[in-house]
């Protein structure tokens, strides 16, 4: 984000010319993701408010509080949110050139976001199991639909993280990879933030 | 085993319709001769070289262009074959069910694969080169969302042959295009077209906004920046906050069809209200988008042929930005009639009319611009001059449209479709053929035949006026859109029949344009000077059709319309400008990726409309390891030596 201040202010004439030109791409490229992350709030959004317009249509099918289970629900929140803190941790270990400290906290933050998946996909087939599917009420269709989107969205994260550590570790620490490491570090952030929003939406008012 | 086959084959192709059999046989012949022309000319290695992974935001353009012309000869086929259909009553030409088709993809084709390509056409020819710039923010991004483009334009063009089109309108409303009513493939393939292209468009959006914002020449601020850049701004924005409004909807329908879930169902609690909601805040946005663009170019254009500056160049950039915000709280003026309630109906009629207001600015700016100034009736200026009163027309009839209790009667009448088509054909259509018609010879080096376009111009003028003012009045004698056939003693016959006339009118001026465009490439008159209409902007001050690099040294800015002021100081004595000093030029390398990896959402996509995971998975399996290729490429760039920008230089008549 503070590479991202700089670059605004020099940014009138971004493109480039000679041979600093990578740098000032980098920092287009960091606020092209930016946006992209405007444009996922905004289809985090149009799920949220699909899901509250038919959270209540339950159609004889389970109710939000007699589904949910809060204790795995306040686990995978706190493995999501110390995940979060890890890859900034990640991003501290970078900006003072410290490879290993980087790619360490980078899998740790990836084996917690592999758990916080884990559980989840625990949480859905044990619902499953109970006979609430995706198509048995509206309610559950926005429940699976949103939840699974985030869910989703974690998982590419994950995959896009482990292909990070290996560029990091052939190329080591450059204006790409940093520019690389910020991105997900962003990315990763921002879906702590949506399922801040999940939980209290979705588990927190169900079950209240 | 045979009978097997034969099943299999007439669910998958579509038969009995001898239309559609006669454009198969098109179609394969049409293919056969493309594939015989390359082989023969030993033209493969070319194409992909030059144009299949180029990532040159000039080729990208004429690449979205020819696609989106080869779009409007489909969707004005369609146009056609409903206007013969309802030429006299009872007509027996159209089955209802093939009508109904033939709306859906009409409708769905001229917005989201005609108008959308040629916007983004246009975008990517002009933008670089009135910003000053070598090329977009993120060149691979542009070839990628080209690609995903075309791809989504095929898949969904390839139901008309395979698999049967789609049949519940151009917005797919609920239930009509769930499962239970529309158990065919026809919806799958019009969600999976759709959202294909939808990601290309939404990752355009971020491109423009970024190559816009932080890749202008030196001394360009914001406030000296053509107007066309501006709307392209205004646009973009657009796209970026609509377009994840269309992905869910069409992923939220797609989910109900393929996993019986109930966003949109009548049972289970689904409300298909939801839908027509969601949908609209996308969509109602979208008509923004394709239209701000073109008040764009037309802004370009009157101040060019007039020889003044644009009057009132700030009001017109608070038009664009005000319109771009207004347009995403007007959705629910698409269903007044749907039971929201007095209050409901009351914010969105207010905001819809609002709208008109800075609209009202603009046409004002550009009557008063060329007020007193020196017109030049060049085929450009005439498509703008054609737009203003079809637009001012086009834009009343908007506005009564908006008064909720009178849109109860005119709602979902020919009155409605004559009004969406003056503006999207009179404001939109006539932009982006008047902005095809000026940049052209920035695109190709070649000017366009000026007397066809005349033709072509008043064939398409007074056609379109043929063809809808009788609509309005059908539509105030009560015929609603979809009608398949109607009987003679509804009194339609006479105006239905005008309409048709008008129809084919503008079809024969569509022939025009085609036929000009043949003859200028045969008697082909260069464009030597680079700045054939006497431009204002900086597109216009290098060589045409341009250099890949597009500036040989990063131009310098310091007014508004730079190269107009240039030329100024230049005509009065000025000294020219001393100029600096070549350097390599950084470029971004072609890449194979793009188009590899959005045939694999074709796959994918493909897989998907006929449920058949063996080919879904590998296809979202490859464009996963398109992703993976691409990240683990550093290899993305190369220098222009001083020397061979020297020659390129030289060859177009440059001294550097």
């Amino acid at each position: 984000m503070a590479n991202h201040g700089n670059h605004a202010a020099s940014g009138a004439h971004g493109h480039d010319h000679g041979h600093g030109g990578h740098h000032d791409l980098e920092a287009l490229r960091q606020m092209g993701f930016w946006l992209f992350l405007i444009t996922d709030c905004i289809l985090f959004g149009t799920l949220f408010a699909t899901y509250i317009v038919l959270h209540n249509n339950t159609a004889g099918g389970p109710t939000a509080s007699e589904l949910f289970e809060m204790p795995g629900v306040i686990a995978e929140t706190f493995i999501l949110l110390t995940s979060s803190f890890t890859s900034g941790l990640a991003v501290l270990c970078m900006n003072r050139g410290n490879r290993q400290g980087l790619i360490g906290w980078l899998a740790v933050t990836a084996i917690l976001g592999a758990a916080f998946i884990g559980l989840e996909v625990s949480e859905f087939l044990k619902m499953v199991d109970e006979g609430a599917k995706i198509s048995t009420s509206a309610f559950l269709s926005g429940f699976y639909t949103l939840v699974g989107t985030h869910g989703l969205h974690v998982s590419v994260g994950l995959c896009w993280m482990i292909a990070l550590m290996f560029q990091l570790r052939k190329h080591g620490i450059t204006s790409v990879t940093r520019r690389k490491v910020n991105v997900i570090s962003l990315y990763w952030h921002f879906l702590d933030v949506v399922w801040i929003f999940v939980f209290t939406i979705v588990y927190m008012m169900g079950v209240m | 085993m045979l009978d097997k086959i034969k099943d299999f084959a007439s669910d998958f192709f579509v038969t009995g319709d001898p239309l559609i059999y006669g454009a198969d046989v098109a179609i394969v012949l049409t293919m056969a001769a493309v594939v015989f022309v390359l082989s023969y000319f030993k033209k493969w290695g070319w194409l992909w070289r030059e144009w299949l992974t180029t990532v040159d935001h000039k080729k990208i353009g004429i690449m979205y262009i020819i696609a989106a012309l080869l779009m409007l000869f489909r969707g004005g086929v369609d146009a056609l074959l409903m206007r013969t259909q309802l030429v006299m009553p009872e007509m027996d030409f159209l089955k209802p069910e093939h009508y109904n088709e033939i709306f859906t993809t009409h409708g769905v084709i001229m917005i989201l694969f005609m108008a959308m390509p040629l916007m983004f056409g246009l975008f990517n020819i002009a933008v670089p080169l009135q910003i000053g710039a070598r090329d977009v923010a993120f060149p691979f991004l542009n070839s990628l969302s080209f690609w995903l483009f075309f791809m989504g334009a095929m898949l969904f063009n390839l139901s008309f042959v395979i698999g049967g089109s789609p049949n519940a309108g151009w917005l797919a409303y609920p239930p009509l295009s769930e499962k239970m009513f529309n158990p065919g493939v026809g919806q799958d393939f019009y969600i999976w077209g759709i959202q294909i292209s939808g990601i290309g468009s939404l990752m355009t959006g971020i491109n423009f906004i970024v190559t816009i914002l932080k890749m202008r020449a030196p001394g360009m601020k914001l406030m000296k920046m053509p107007m066309f850049t501006w709307s392209v701004l205004a646009s973009s924005l657009t796209i970026i906050l609509a377009f994840p409004i269309l992905t869910v909807t069409l992923a939220l329908l797609f989910i109900d069809r393929f996993l019986g879930a109930h966003f949109f169902t009548l049972d289970a609690g689904g409300n298909p209200m939801m839908y027509i909601n969601l949908i609209w805040m996308w969509g109602h946005p979208e008509v923004y988008i394709v239209i701000l663009p073109a008040f764009g170019i037309f802004s370009e254009i009157v101040s060019t042929f007039s020889k003044k500056k644009l009057f009132g160049y700030k009001s017109m950039v608070f038009a664009l930005m005000s319109i771009s915000v207004v347009s995403f709280f007007t959705w629910a003026h698409h269903f007044f009639t749907m039971g929201s309630g007095a209050n409901v109906n009351a914010f969105f009629a207010v905001s819809t009319m609002i709208i008109a207001i800075p609209t009202g600015v603009k046409v004002f700016n550009w009557i008063l611009t060329m007020y007193k100034g020196k017109i030049s009736f060049k085929t450009p200026m005439l498509w703008t001059m054609g737009f203003i009163p079809c637009f001012v027309v086009g834009g009343m009839t908007g506005v009564l449209l908006s008064v909720a209790p009178a849109d109860f009667q005119f709602h979902n009448s020919y009155f409605l479709i004559a009004h969406f088509h003056q503006v999207l054909i009179g404001g939109v259509a006539f932009g982006y053929f008047a902005g095809l018609y000026y940049w052209w010879p920035k695109m190709f080096g070649f000017s366009l035949n000026e007397k066809l376009g005349k033709w072509a111009f008043w064939l398409w003028n007074i056609g379109f006026y043929v063809c809808f003012m009788p609509q309005y009045l059908l539509g105030l004698m009560g015929m609603t859109r979809r009608y398949s056939s109607y009987s003679w003693d509804t009194g339609w016959f006479e105006l239905n029949l005008v309409s048709t006339i008008g129809g084919f009118l503008m079809g024969i001026g569509f022939l025009f344009q085609v036929w000009q465009i043949l003859h200028s490439i045969k008697f082909m008159q260069k464009d030597t000077t680079g700045d054939p209409w006497d431009g204002r902007t900086l597109e216009w001050s290098i060589p045409s059709p341009a250099p890949e690099y597009n500036f040989a040294t990063e131009p310098r800015v310091s007014a508004m319309d730079d190269w107009w002021e240039k030329k100024q100081k230049l005509a009065s004595g000025g000294a020219p400008e001393p100029k600096p000093a070549l350097e390599p030029i950084h470029m971004p390398k072609n890449s194979g990726i793009p188009i590899i990896k959005a045939t694999f959402w074709f796959i994918a996509g493909f897989g998907f409309v006929f449920d058949w995971m063996w080919m879904a998975i590998p296809g979202l399996i490859g464009v996963a390891a398109c992703m993976l290729a691409h990240s683990f490429n550093y290899d993305t760039d190369y220098y222009i030596p001083v020397d061979e920008i020297k020659r390129t230089e030289a060859a177009a008549g440059r001294g550097v």
